[in-house]
Formats: C-alpha cells, sequence, structure tokens
C-alpha cells in the first residue's frame, strides 16, 4: 500500500476506534516516524476540545494505578469511553523499562472502551512530554471522553508531564509521600486536587495535619481507599464539577494553550539536540569558542541566524 | 538501536511467576520495553492487552502444565483479535517431547530452565526484529 493510502486508512480506524490502529498510531509517533506528524495533522480537533485530560501523579505505591482503576470502573458505569497513560522511567543504563501499571488495571482488559497504553520516559523528559501529549490527543481522537495519565514521583520533573493535563491530581498514602513535606506550603498550588489514599491505614489522619491546616481543610483534599473504592466516586464527581467551571470560565481553553506551548517548546529540544549534535560533532562551526558555555551561545545564535535567512 | 515493546503474560492458574519475572527483567536488562500483566490472564486478556500496547512480541510463562492448551489458546485468541502477526515465544517447566506440537501449533520459540538467558534475549530480538520490518 502507498503511504497516503496507508495513513488514510489508519486514521479512518482510528476514528472508529480500532484498537490496533489506535496503538500503532501511537507507536508511529512515539518512535517518531515519518508518518508521525501526519497523523497528529488528521486528527478529529472537535474530539480533542471534548476531551478532558486528567494527570495523576504521586510517588511509587501511593495506590495511582489502583485509583485510576477505580476511576476508570466508574466512567464506565456513566457509559464514557476511557483512556489510561501509564508512564514508567526507562534505565538511563539499558534504555530498557518495566512496565507493570497494567497489572492493577486488568479488571477492564476486555473492554475495548477502555484503552490503556503502556509507556516508558526513553530517558528524555521532552521525549516523554512529547510522546504522552500525542497519545493523549489520538486517545481523544478514537472517542475517548476522558484520558487519566499516570506519572511517578513528586518532583518538578514529574509535575511537568501531569501538568500537560487539563486537571492534575496528587496521590499521598501514609508512608509514601512523607518526603513532601518540603513542599507542603505550596501542594495545592501546583495541583488541583489532593488525594490522600490508603485511608483505611494507620497514619492516614497524621499525614493529612502534617499538610498543614490550610491545605487539611481545604474542599480540594479528599480521603480515598482506592483498593476497595471509598471515595473514588466522589472524587470522579469532584474532576468533572471542576471541568465544568474550568470550561465555563475560559481557563478551560487558556490551560490547553499553556500545555500546548509547553509542548512545542519540548519538541523543539527534541528535534534541534539531533542537529546540534551533528554542527558541533562535525564541526561544521568553525572558530568556537574553548568555553562550552560561550561556544553553545555561538552556536545557537547561528543556528537561530541561519534558519532565519533560511526562511526568508 | 531500535527499542522493542514486548509483553509478558502468565496464562492459567498456577501464582508461579518467579520465572516470568526473571525473563521480564533480564529483558528490561537488555534494553526492551517489557509490559507485565501479571499472573493468571485468560488468553483474551493476553491478546487485548498485546494489541493496545502494540507489542513486537509476547512471552509466555508456564509452571503448571497448561502450556500444552494455553500457549495455542493465545494464538487462536490474538489470531480473533487481529493480531496474528505478532510472533508468541514461550517458557517454562515443558516436557521436550510437547516442544515439537508447541512450535508446529505457531509458537515461535520454546524456552525450558536450562536456556541460557542470552538465548532467550536473542529469540526475543530476533523475533521483534522481524515484527518491526514488516509494520508500516
Ligand atoms: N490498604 C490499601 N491498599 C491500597 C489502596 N490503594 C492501593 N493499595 C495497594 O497499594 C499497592 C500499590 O498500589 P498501586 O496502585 O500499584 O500504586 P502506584 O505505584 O502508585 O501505582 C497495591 O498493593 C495496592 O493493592 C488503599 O486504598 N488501601
Ligand atoms: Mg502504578
Amino acid at each position: 500500500m502507498q503511504p497516503a493510502q496507508l495513513l488514510e486508512q489508519l486514521l479512518e480506524r482510528l476514528h472508529r476506534g480500532d484498537s490496533r490502529s489506535v496503538a500503532r498510531a501511537i507507536s508511529l509517533v512515539e518512535d517518531q516516524t515519518e508518518l508521525g506528524p501526519a497523523i497528529m495533522q488528521g486528527l478529529d480537533q472537535q474530539r480533542l476540545d471534548t476531551a478532558l485530560t486528567v494527570g495523576i501523579t504521586g510517588p511509587p505505591g501511593a495506590g495511582k494505578s489502583t485509583l485510576t482503576s477505580a476511576l476508570v470502573h466508574h466512567l464506565r458505569e456513566q457509559g464514557l469511553r476511557v483512556g489510561i497513560i501509564a508512564v514508567d522511567p526507562s534505565s538511563s543504563l539499558t534504555q530498557g523499562a518495566l512496565l507493570g501499571d497494567r497489572i492493577r488495571m486488568m479488571d477492564h482488559a476486555l473492554d475495548r472502551d477502555v484503552v490503556v497504553r503502556s509507556m516508558a520516559t526513553r530517558g528524555r523528559l521532552g521525549g516523554v512530554c512529547a510522546s504522552a501529549g500525542a497519545a493523549m490527543r489520538i486517545m481523544a481522537a478514537s472517542g475517548c471522553r476522558i484520558i487519566l495519565i499516570e506519572t511517578v514521583g513528586i518532583g518538578q520533573s514529574e509535575m511537568d508531564i501531569a501538568s500537560l493535563a487539563d486537571i492534575t491530581l496528587l496521590v499521598l498514602a501514609p508512608g509514601f509521600g512523607d518526603d513532601i513535606q518540603a513542599m507542603k506550603a505550596g501542594i495545592l498550588e501546583v495541583v488541583d486536587l489532593l488525594v490522600i489514599n490508603k485511608a483505611d491505614m494507620p497514619g492516614s489522619r497524621k499525614l493529612l495535619l502534617d499538610l498543614g491546616r490550610e491545605t487539611a481543610n481545604s474542599d480540594r483534599v479528599l480521603e480515598t481507599v482506592a483498593s476497595e473504592r471509598q471515595g473514588t466516586e466522589t472524587l470522579l464527581e469532584r474532576i468533572l464539577a471542576f471541568e465544568t467551571e474550568l470550561r465555563q470560565e475560559e481557563e478551560f481553553k487558556q490551560r490547553r494553550q499553556r500545555s500546548l506551548n509547553k509542548e512545542t517548546v519540548d519538541w523543539s529540544i527534541e528535534l534541534i539536540r539531533a542537529r546540534l549534535t551533528d554542527l558541533v560533532d562535525n564541526e561544521f562551526l568553525t572558530g568556537l569558542d574553548q568555553d562550552p558555555r560561550a561556544a553553545a551561545e555561538q552556536v545557537l545564535s547561528d543556528v537561530l541566524r541561519n534558519s532565519l535567512t533560511f526562511q526568508r | 538501536m531500535e527499542l522493542y515493546r514486548i509483553l509478558i503474560g502468565k496464562p492459567g492458574l498456577d501464582g508461579h511467576d518467579r520465572g516470568a519475572k526473571f525473563i521480564a527483567r533480564a529483558l528490561r536488562d537488555a534494553g526492551f520495553e517489557v509490559i507485565y500483566t501479571g499472573i493468571r490472564r485468560t488468553p483474551d486478556e493476553i491478546a487485548a492487552s498485546a494489541v493496545q500496547e502494540d507489542v513486537a512480541a509476547v512471552g509466555l510463562s508456564s509452571m503448571s502444565g497448561a502450556h500444552a492448551r494455553l500457549f495455542p489458546a493465545v494464538l487462536e485468541a490474538l489470531d480473533k483479535a487481529g493480531a496474528k502477526d505478532i510472533p508468541v515465544l514461550g517458557g517454562g517447566i515443558i516436557p521436550a517431547e510437547d516442544i515439537p506440537r508447541l512450535k508446529k501449533a505457531g509458537i515461535s520459540s520454546v524456552f525450558t530452565p536450562g536456556t541460557p538467558v542470552d538465548t532467550i534475549i536473542n529469540a526475543f530480538r530476533e523475533a521483534c526484529c522481524q515484527h518491526h520490518q514488516q509494520r508500516c
């Protein structure tokens, strides 16, 4: 088949919700193949606009995957098609990754309207932001009304991934996330909702109190027992109510635009890295300063100037 | 180097996943992206997951003698899911006399407790490489 025909067929099947085509489209983008950009440009914009993306982040073991599975359960009860992207780190040494989030989501394995994709960070944060962003949009175009994206960690970089989403959620649990203390003053400035999971475990109350009175009393903090689906229906209601609020206030669009801008920057860095390496390694540029920082300025100004003249 | 995604599944009712986890880790350390689905999966669940994850190969583990029925059942499930092209490799406690039958059914490689890890890794790499070549 010709590439153009192939692309058309893939897009047509993807928009019908065909599992295989959705999955293949994500791979073709993630692997940065030639078809990638064309796939992304062929997605139904209206579906992208109506979809809601929710970032779920927190330390390993806090119950993110279990919580995700519970949310999916409630969403399916409402008849909504759901996408899940579960991101785990790649080994920086071998590039390999062990992706095990699916284990907690197997209740939905045979449900065609629950699209699950495990994704490794592939060593570059910009890379995963780009790939996860693309996967979100492909799932949305395939008819997913809500897309949940699970990422490990509580550091700034992981927050970056979560901030690709329209609404962000931080999951903590007793014994998991005590180190969050350092940023407790500002948690609710960084995320929209804070979930204290494993509320059935001792120490849950204390964790809440440790976050400070202001945080603990906020109506943006919820307690759950994800493994029993306790409090998870309420959590979903809160997420959806928050969405309605954002959409009424134009803030939804602003958030989207901010995420897109961020992804654009990530992609730019991703794309320029290879070209820069090529330029510098092959000494296309002569007379570079011995100091790397100064040399970098020279390289950048050269690249930018050239591409500008090239444009004209 | 190309990155290969593979799925390791454990069909059947036995809960011994030490072998499956060992292979999953070895493959990760060899540079694969390994999706692990956990124990007691049905062939249909494994096939559906393999499709959604767009893996280049599926690895199955069985310690309880369920391989004779369940390995071919996974091939059937993949066929039903429109993913006949995804190669399936299998390992575990498998009597030598069963191996030809499994291969005839379409399992591309069969490993036993004596198989060196490198052999297993190479078999996966080979299978993934072939699969990637035919994908668009
Ligand atoms: N007691 C209790 N255990 C839970 C709860 N939610 C999840 N778990 C368990 O915590 C462990 C880690 O859960 P997982 O969802 O994999 O965490 P993740 O690493 O954040 O994705 C699993 O054994 C879950 O069964 C909960 O609300 N209460
Ligand atoms: Mg998880």
